[in-house]
């Protein structure tokens, strides 16, 4: 076939048909850059309307009071925030150990293996379960069975939803240990289980660490699994067997209540829990780019 | 056969124990270098005990994966049982929701979660992949670790708090500016009819698309860059400008983790439970129009599970929640299958 059977046109012609396509691409990058300022807007609006609404209700007492009675000036949610280092305490306790077993299990174990790649595909699955949904099947298995609300069960619900994200993260930097190490390691004659504990694990720390920090990160903001398992409490409590306070569902509470003492509270309170997501993904960024191993790709 | 009892050994000759170099003198002061290593390793135990325990210590925090997933099910369908028994596939086409009269149907829930679902997919999935090629392609160097830092935080911020924004924000711009000329000029659609009072699907839907978004968009990401470079370069040697590149190349060669991602970011959607509730409005309406209230799966748990007052009620939330879960799990399935496919596992990362 002739070229000029497929493109009969003439200079103007061909001029024009450039001038499409410059203009079409030009088009797409003014969309591309559109968007992205779009989008950047809602992320901007929102933390400095956090800040502003925040920074402008925090005070002292936020950090050392408990919540006032409905009418009452002042009040804070220190029990929130200890009630939340609790319930994270004791999600971390269970959630990271077992979660960095499952991806030593993956990585070093079930690599190619039928059983190992299903257990992958599930902890990814397990990863998409709505939150709402772990908070009743905890609600089911513990709070029912006990007849009463528990900062455990809230722990529980938590900790279940940090397995899935560290054990994937632990794999994942596992799989970049050079295979090298480890074999020199058993060529010493030191057992595999010495060999993963003290070779492996030790030169994908940074990254491991940072998949922990991560998970902690995105359960810290969690409330739909404590609504019906940690439960709030307006009162001082450090009972894993009680209902206790945490900083989302007070938030929650606050922001939906009609009193505007309450809503200020629960700005101050986002505030505070942001403060401190953020510090963590933050510090995690500066962390994970300085460890010996970088975990990105 | 020969039995041992009855065969006559040899008599074993053994050596003369002063044949041992310990003889030798000076040995009992300086010991011989590579002994002190055989030593050292040999009155250490051969790890085998160890080795066997570690390895199945391992095993079974991974198979609790496994356990915790098959117990979230039996959890949840034997605690739904009565909802099951009672109503039975009718729960899922009845529209009724009285629980003063026992009556349950999940219809209008389905309803309001499919359509703000969708109608956050259909705004974020746009915006997220011209976002995804421009940090890919068209943003300066210098600039693309701190936009897509900013983007990702947008993934850290929790549910609460999107939800506490779009309450003293996002409600009164949609009530008080979008939404009068939306009806202006699309009222005869049937979408948007007045009273619009802030809360409801369409609020709903764009704060569920705000948080979709760096899911939709990192993934995307991910997979447009497992795209080989060769084939870009192509395009661009066959004197492609950069649209044609990304479309010809980049794009073609990568839908099907888009599909992926965007699947990922609906089950995302499909599951969110704080923000919406606090904008949905809460009403178990089945309307067209965008600006009434609706409700979803998965608020109606958030909203009335702990005040559930008899076996009946909380069984068919607990069913409610059943349903959800099983959607969640295929789609997410579905999703992880399609991303894996692209980039054969490489970079699985999730938001």
């Amino acid at each position: 076939m002739k070229l000029g059977t497929r493109f009969p046109r003439s200079a103007t012609m061909h001029r024009l048909h450039e001038l499409r396509r410059s203009a079409m691409n030009h088009f797409v990058t003014g969309l591309a850059v559109f968007s992205t300022v779009l989008v950047l807007v809602p992320l901007v609006a929102i933390l400095g309307y956090l800040i502003y609404k925040g920074a402008s209700s925090l005070n002292l007492a936020f950090f050392t009071h408990v919540p006032a009675p409905v009418g009452d000036p002042g009040g804070g949610m220190a029990n929130a925030i200890v009630g939340s280092g609790v319930i994270l305490g004791l999600a971390s306790l269970i959630g990271i150990p077992v979660g960095i077993a499952a991806g030593v299990y993956l990585a070093e174990y079930g690599r190619g293996r039928i059983l190992g790649n299903l257990v992958r595909f599930t902890a990814d699955v397990l990863n998409g379960v709505p939150a709402i949904v772990m908070g009743i099947a905890v609600y089911a298995l513990i709070v029912a069975k006990q007849h009463h609300f528990s900062g455990f069960a809230g722990g529980v619900a938590l900790a279940i939803m940090m397995i899935p994200t560290v054990s994937r993260t632990t794999e994942e930097m596992l799989a970049t240990v050079p295979h090298a190490i480890r074999e020199a390691a058993l060529g010493l004659g030191i057992p595999k289980w010495r060999t993963i504990l003290s070779i492996s694990l030790r030169t994908a720390s940074p990254g491991i660490i940072t998949g922990c920090m991560l998970a902690f990160a995105r359960v810290a903001g969690e409330t739909a699994p404590l609504l019906f398992t940690a439960f709030g409490n307006q009162f001082w409590s450090f009972d894993l067997n009680q209902p206790i306070a945490a900083l989302p569902l007070q938030i929650y509470v606050y922001a939906v209540s009609p009193y505007d003492e309450w809503h200020r509270l629960a700005w101050a309170g986002a505030l505070v829990l942001i403060v401190m997501i953020m510090g963590a993904v933050t510090l995690v960024r500066i962390f994970a780019n300085r460890g010996a191993l970088q975990g990105g790709h | 056969m020969i039995e041992p009892g009855l065969v006559k050994l040899p008599e074993m000759t053994v050596p003369p124990q002063d044949a041992q170099p310990t003889s030798l003198p000076g040995a009992e002061t300086v010991p011989a270098q590579p002994s002190a290593i055989r030593a050292f390793l040999q009155q250490r135990s051969s790890g085998k005990f160890a080795d066997g325990a570690f390895g199945a210590l391992m095993l079974v925090c991974a198979l609790s994966i496994f356990a915790i997933v098959l117990l979230i099910v039996f959890v949840l369908v034997s605690n739904s049982r009565l909802s099951i028994h009672a109503f039975g596939w009718k729960f899922f086409k009845d529209s009724s929701w009285d629980p003063v009269s026992g009556d349950f149907g999940a219809l209008p829930f389905i309803f309001g979660t499919v359509l703000s679902s969708i109608l956050a997919v259909a705004m974020a999935v746009p915006l997220s992949l011209c976002v995804a090629i421009f940090l890919l392609d068209i943003c300066p160097r210098p600039l693309r670790a701190p936009i897509a830092f900013l983007t990702e935080l947008l993934a850290a911020i929790p549910s609460v708090v999107y939800g506490l924004w779009a309450v003293f924000v996002l409600v009164p711009i949609v009530r008080d500016q979008v939404g009068p000329v939306l009806e202006k000029y699309l009222g005869w659609t049937g979408f948007f009819i007045e009273p619009n009072f802030g809360v409801g699907m369409f609020t709903a839907s764009i704060i569920l698309a705000i948080m979709i978004f760096p899911i939709i968009s990192s993934i995307s990401r991910d997979v447009m860059k497992a795209v080989p470079i060769h084939q870009r370069e192509a395009a661009l040697a066959l004197g492609a400008t950069r649209w044609e590149m990304l479309r010809m190349s980049v794009l073609r060669n990568s839908r099907l983790g888009i599909v992926g991602a965007v699947i990922l970011g609906l089950g995302r959607a499909l599951g969110e439970t704080m923000a919406v509730t606090m904008v949905i409005g809460n009403h178990p309406d089945i309307s067209k129009n965008l600006f009434a209230p609706g409700y979803t799966l998965a608020s109606v748990i958030a909203n009335e599970f702990s005040e559930a007052s008899g076996d009946l009620y909380l069984s068919a939330l607990i069913e409610i929640g059943l349903a959800l879960f099983l959607v969640t799990i295929v789609v997410n399935a579905i999703a992880r299958l399609l991303v894996w496919a692209v980039t054969r596992g490489e970079s699985a990362r999730h938001a």
